[in-house]
């Protein structure tokens, strides 16, 4: 790891003020903000990440749940995924996003991680996070490895010819569904970004990975106000029942009325360079008859233009699969 | 803790103190500084409770650590992991070190009392907080419950992943889980056991969670 300058902001102000120096938010950071650390120390031990200061956001005042006017949830930057998913409101409400954090790593790491972090965790491609081989996203222009070599585990949504690493989230794709906004405050004031608008696609310039500037912390996340009677759930598929990242997974948010589909919501994890929220499988949900039918024409729509590599072309029918049991387990619930 | 340890049998060199001391006998001469606690006992403070010293390194910057109860003044290089703090700093070797990159647990340590993983945390970010190790389990009387279970239980083969498990067990006792073997399985998995004593370890924390 290399040598850097370990400094404990007192207030958001200086925390931005001095983020603000940074030349990137993104790949090659000369300043980072450090919440739980479980991404961002262990790509430090990997000399994948190599800041020259680290800013602990931890002892900001951004750790509260709390309702908002309009009856959604407010949720601070550093919460940890343990206190989130375990949050009464959450359970109740929310609880594709109580389901999406208690399948992502282990009972430990979700006691470290933070909100805010896990909206910028990184890919685990393997070709990123090894410094001997070349990667367009941690070095632009080097060339891309995976496209030709191992890529079991990586994306067939939202690919480009720089770059195919999967976003490796739970978190991220209950919130696509929620329809979450994410509040930064930055060197020029605050701003509010949709869920959807936050995550870049790789296209090429795969090192940018968000809209973030130097200087943006991440303040908190809301989630509007709760969809009364709604049927949620979130399925992952992997290799092995637990700690493991998604093969596929899905977030689904239903409401039925008389049998019908009155309003869907659909993200998709493990196959996307970013969460995947799928509006076409949305529209071929929604009006419609909730039966076999419609899932499975739902599945083929999230999927379509799905783009495998040599050794990941298995994904395609196992997130049709996934979202179609998702699907008909929540209508059913 | 090894403190007592030692207090309790003061004419037992028990293996601990053997590899502390041997062990710091090369830290001396090699990499003196650069485990200062164990260079601090060469230099023949004997049982002295090996911690806080305050060695020579470049950029090393000032933490107060409380570790099982005890407080640590302490000056550490600012990459230092919580976890090369607590078993190369301060001397407590019973957390393990085994990926170094949070996908084994060996290293779970409970901080404020929820279980982490210490590898993937700076011993900067821990400043002013309540650490404890599996050498702050048990008193000098008795084990842990637990740490008895994974006795009775033969709830391990080679040990080393052993710490971790039993600072995940612990701390899964107060964590929202369900009474089936399913459900414990499930809150263990961030531990890995390459021996693959799973059987005996969900039996030993089955038999403390009915006992509590």
């Amino acid at each position: 790891m290399r040598i850097f300058e370990f400094i404990r902001p007192t207030d958001p102000a200086s925390a931005i003020a001095a983020a603000a120096q940074s030349k990137t938010a993104q790949q090659g950071a000369d300043v980072r903000f450090m919440g739980g650390g479980t991404t961002l120390i262990d790509l430090m031990k990997l000399n994948v990440e190599t800041p020259d200061r680290v800013l602990d956001i931890n002892r900001l005042p951004l750790d509260k749940i709390e309702v908002t006017p309009n009856g959604g949830l407010k949720i601070g930057a550093t919460v940890r995924n343990s206190d989130l998913a375990h949050h009464a409101k959450v359970q109740k409400d929310y609880s594709v996003l109580s389901q999406a954090l208690l399948n992502g790593a282990s009972a430990q790491i979700r006691n470290m991680a933070t909100v805010s972090g896990n909206l910028l965790q990184r890919t685990r491609c393997v070709y990123f996070r090894d410094t001997a081989m070349s990667c367009n996203k941690r070095e632009p222009g080097s060339g891309c490895p995976a496209i030709s070599g191992h890529n079991r585990t990586l994306a067939i949504l939202g690919t480009s010819e720089h770059c195919i690493a999967t976003n490796p989230s739970d978190m991220c794709v209950a919130m696509a569904a929620l329809e979450a906004t994410i509040h930064v405050q930055g060197p020029k004031g605050s701003r509010a970004i949709l869920f959807g608008d936050f995550h870049l696609l790789p296209g090429n310039t795969p090192n940018r990975e968000t809209v973030l500037e130097p200087g943006d912390l991440i303040t908190h996340v809301t989630l509007p106000p709760p969809v009364a009677g709604s049927k949620q759930l979130y399925l992952k598929l992997r290799d092995r029942a637990s700690y493991e990242f998604a093969l596929a997974s899905a977030a689904v948010v239903l409401t039925i009325a008389g049998g019908n589909i009155t309003r869907a919501r659909i993200a998709l994890g493990g196959v996307g360079t970013k969460p995947w929220r799928s509006p076409d499988a949305e529209l071929a949900l929604t009006g419609k008859t909730a039966n076999e039918a419609t899932f499975r024409q739902a599945a083929e729509a999230a999927l379509r233009g799905a783009k495998p590599q040599s050794e990941n072309g298995f994904k395609i029918e196992l997130a049709k699969r996934c979202l179609t049991y998702a699907l008909r387990t929540a209508a059913t619930n | 803790m090894p403190d007592e340890d030692h207090q309790s049998r003061p004419s037992s060199p028990t293996r601990r103190k053997f590899l502390l001391t041997t062990g710091s006998g090369v830290a001396a001469s090699v990499v003196a500084g650069y485990i200062p606690a164990l260079a601090n006992s060469a230099a023949g403070e004997g049982d002295a409770a090996p911690v806080d010293a305050v060695p020579n390194i470049e950029g090393a910057v000032p933490i107060a650590l409380r570790i099982n109860g005890k407080e640590h003044s302490l000056r550490i290089d600012p990459r230092t992991t919580l976890l090369d703090c607590i078993r190369e700093t301060v001397a407590l070797t019973g957390t393990k070190k085994g990926c170094d990159h949070g996908q084994c647990g060996a290293c779970t340590v409970h901080v404020n009392g929820r279980r982490v993983l210490s590898c993937l945390n700076l011993a900067l970010m821990h400043d002013g907080e309540e650490i404890t190790t599996v050498e702050g389990l048990l008193t000098p009387d008795a084990l842990h419950p637990m740490q008895a279970a994974f006795l009775a239980y033969d709830a391990y083969q080679c040990g080393y992943c052993t710490s971790g498990q039993i600072m995940s067990a612990v701390a899964l006792l107060k964590e929202p889980c369900g009474p089936d073997d399913a459900s414990v399985k499930e809150l263990m998995s961030g531990n890995i056991c390459r021996c693959g004593a799973y059987a005996n370890i969900v039996a030993a924390i089955q038999q403390v969670r009915k006992n509590a």
